[in-house]
């Protein structure tokens, strides 16, 4: 187990307060002027030695997307954009950032920032999280009235400016250019790349969108050395990470961990176990409702980290841990997340338009059984014509769940079939 | 001359104008975005415009946002229309809506839809006809480790069970607020009966002096 002592987030629960004073009780904003006076170049490469890889669910290498970013760059403003519009179901780790260690954030919004050449940065917060967002501004405020953003920036000589940017209710925003556009006051709909946010990101001009959590875990990895945080959890697989734990467990929670933790001591140390104990479990979706679901049989083993649950067909995610046990219906539990992204499409590309609401209505046949052995092969299908044909990542999304649940839970769904057939056979024809 | 009728029913006011002092806020908001990009201020002042009208957005105030950014009505139009939180139908004193996503499904979010239908009357979608409750069911409110989830206006409820939600609705009811967060004890988002780490930490809650984060 991680110690106590290598944990980033100390406040994570709220037990302290989230304010300048007490935050600096606990390190942040310490001497952050020597990090700036040693150059964005060596930012760049403390963040890329350290291993670490994008919190957001994709886990691309932090530093290496700084580095894409132009430099030199004098005839327009440079942009760094936070994504804190949190919405994957089975997450709430940034909540905690937000709401509870929002100088983290804001010191690494400075850090990152001055790395990629930006002076000014808007963190993009969901509108639901209005009291978090309450509690962001009071931090970006006591920030600035103590010179550490604004101008002069912790007597660096730099400007810096950090802004708010609520969200209105739209999954879709969480995808980095449907965030761009949102923030430019459009329909958040993603935009056909390339160019990318670092070629033409906000209004054009050359952008870095990270996550919360990526952004708030740069300060303390500057301060303790990129080989300590490399040298937590597996290689290419390094640091602590944020987890969320949540369905039938014993004692549902968020725990910073080490990367790499074995999924069941991470359940069974920090959650209270699987409800009616190990034994009783069905299956989890490991990293946010967007990674296919795995059996029992995986999770017995199986390492919570990007490369270890890509072998075995699924991925870290946001690393949300969504637990169910044996009294889950579980193709209704898949079914409702057909019905979410069918709900939270944003309409722009056919595939995902029409093959969401398309698959959420098979699949809510598929729970009663109310459906052809045939239409299984057909559902499949129609997840392939989705997957890869879209300008984000929501069809891809919306197509690993059910292709998960048909890895490993067909025959469930084949005997609700056949059930339902014998005990209807002049319904279905 | 009668207000025309959406093809909700409802009638539509015939004109919006900004408080003076959501002018104000308006002018400080925009102030946030670089010059010429003041469109970026479209999906804040939609918020100003319907806190100002009571919760909801009808066409004039989304036209008075549009006016005051020098946006095409149509642009703001589709902004108001594509982001779930902007209201275009009125809604009740209390917008009670609940996550029913998997993982809050699978902590009894059901349980809770039908304890607020059956307490307030309604279906989802609905508002009572005293006007004070309108019940929806939103999609992952992002607090799954304390599901089920109700969010209440600007608040969240976590940890609900049916009895705490009746409460909960029986508080409103009587015009008091009742308390958000955990609805069975919690920080936030530690396990129940205590963190199984940072303990260190948590003790320095004895520390009263410091104000709590969630207030």
């Amino acid at each position: 187990m991680l110690r106590d002592e290598d944990r980033i987030f100390t406040n994570l629960y709220g037990y302290q307060d989230f304010g300048l004073e007490a935050a600096r009780k606990r390190g942040d904003w310490d001497n952050t002027a020597s990090f700036l006076a040693n150059g964005r170049d060596w930012i760049i490469e403390q963040v890329k030695e350290s291993g670490l890889r994008g919190r957001g669910g994709a886990g691309f290498s932090t530093g290496m997307k700084w580095s894409f970013m132009p430099k030199n760059v004098t005839d327009k403003p440079v942009y760094l954009v936070i994504n804190a519009d949190e919405g994957e179901p089975g997450t709430c780790k940034d909540r905690d950032i937000l709401r509870h260690d929002p100088h983290k954030l804001i010191e690494g919004c400075l850090i990152a920032g001055f790395a990629i050449g930006a002076r000014a940065c808007y963190i993009y917060i969901r509108g639901e999280f209005y009291n978090e967002g309450s509690n962001v501004q009071r931090a970006i405020d006591e920030a600035y009235a103590a010179g550490l953003i604004g101008k002069n920036a912790c007597g660096t000589g730099y400007t810096y400016d950090v802004y708010i940017h609520r969200g209105a209710g739209a999954y879709i925003c969480g995808e980095e250019t449907a965030l761009i556009e949102s923030i430019e006051g459009k329909k958040g709909q993603p935009r056909n790349k390339p160019p990318f946010p670092a070629q033409a990101g906000l209004y054009s001009c050359p952008t870095t969108v990270n996550n919360v959590e990526s952004i708030a875990v740069v300060p303390t990895i500057l301060r303790r050395g990129a080989s300590w945080f490399a040298g937590l959890g597996r290689p290419k697989n390094s640091g602590t990470k944020l987890f969320c734990i949540s369905g039938h467990v014993n004692n549902p929670c968020n725990v910073e961990e080490e990367m790499g933790i074995p999924l069941k001591e991470l359940i069974e140390k920090h959650a209270g176990g699987v409800r009616g104990g190990w034994d009783n479990l069905l299956g989890i979706i490991p990293g946010g409702s967007s990674v296919p679901v795995l059996p029992k049989s995986i999770c017995d083993t199986v390492l919570m980290d990007f490369d270890s649950l890509r072998e075995v067909q699924s991925g870290l995610g946001t690393a949300a841990v969504i637990v169910m046990d044996k009294s889950t219906d579980i193709v209704k539990a898949i079914a409702r997340l057909s019905q979410f992204y069918a709900h939270e499409s944003c309409g722009q590309c056919t595939p995902c338009r029409e093959g969401t609401g398309w698959m959420s209505r098979v699949m809510q046949r598929m729970v009663t059984g109310n459906a052809r052995m045939e239409e299984i092969d057909m559902l499949l299908q129609v997840t392939k014509q989705v997957e890869g044909h879209t300008i984000c990542a929501l069809g891809d999304a919306a197509a690993w769940p059910i292709q998960g649940l048909f890895r490993h839970f067909r025959p469930e769904v084949e005997r609700r079939i056949q059930t339902y057939r014998n005990s209807a056979p002049l319904a279905a024809e | 001359m009668s207000a025309p009728a959406s093809d909700h029913g409802h009638a539509e006011p015939t004109s919006f104008t900004f408080t003076p002092e959501n002018l104000e806020l308006a002018k400080r908001i925009i102030a946030k975005y670089p010059q010429g990009k003041q469109a970026s201020a479209c999906m804040p002042l939609l918020d100003v415009a319907q806190r100002q009208n009571g919760g909801w957005l009808p066409r004039v105030a989304m036209d008075a946002v549009a006016d005051l950014l020098g946006m095409p009505r149509i642009r703001v139009y589709e902004v108001a229309t594509f982001y779930t939180m902007y209201n275009k139908n009125p809604v009740g004193r209390h917008h009670i809506q609940v996550c029913t996503t998997t993982p809050c499904w699978l902590r009894g979010s059901d349980d809770i839809v039908h304890t607020c239908k059956k307490k307030l009357g309604i279906e989802v979608g609905e508002t009572t006809a005293d006007g004070q409750f309108t019940l929806g069911e939103v999609e992952c409110s992002g607090a799954c480790v304390n599901a089920p989830v109700v969010q209440i206006g600007d608040d969240y409820y976590e940890d609900v069970a049916p009895e705490h939600m009746e409460r909960i609705l029986d508080a409103l009811a009587r015009g008091e607020t009742p308390k958000p967060g955990s609805q069975i004890g919690r920080q936030s988002s530690e396990p129940v009966g205590g963190p199984t780490t940072l303990k260190a930490f948590t003790a320095a809650q004895a520390d009263a002096t410091t104000a709590q984060a969630d207030d």
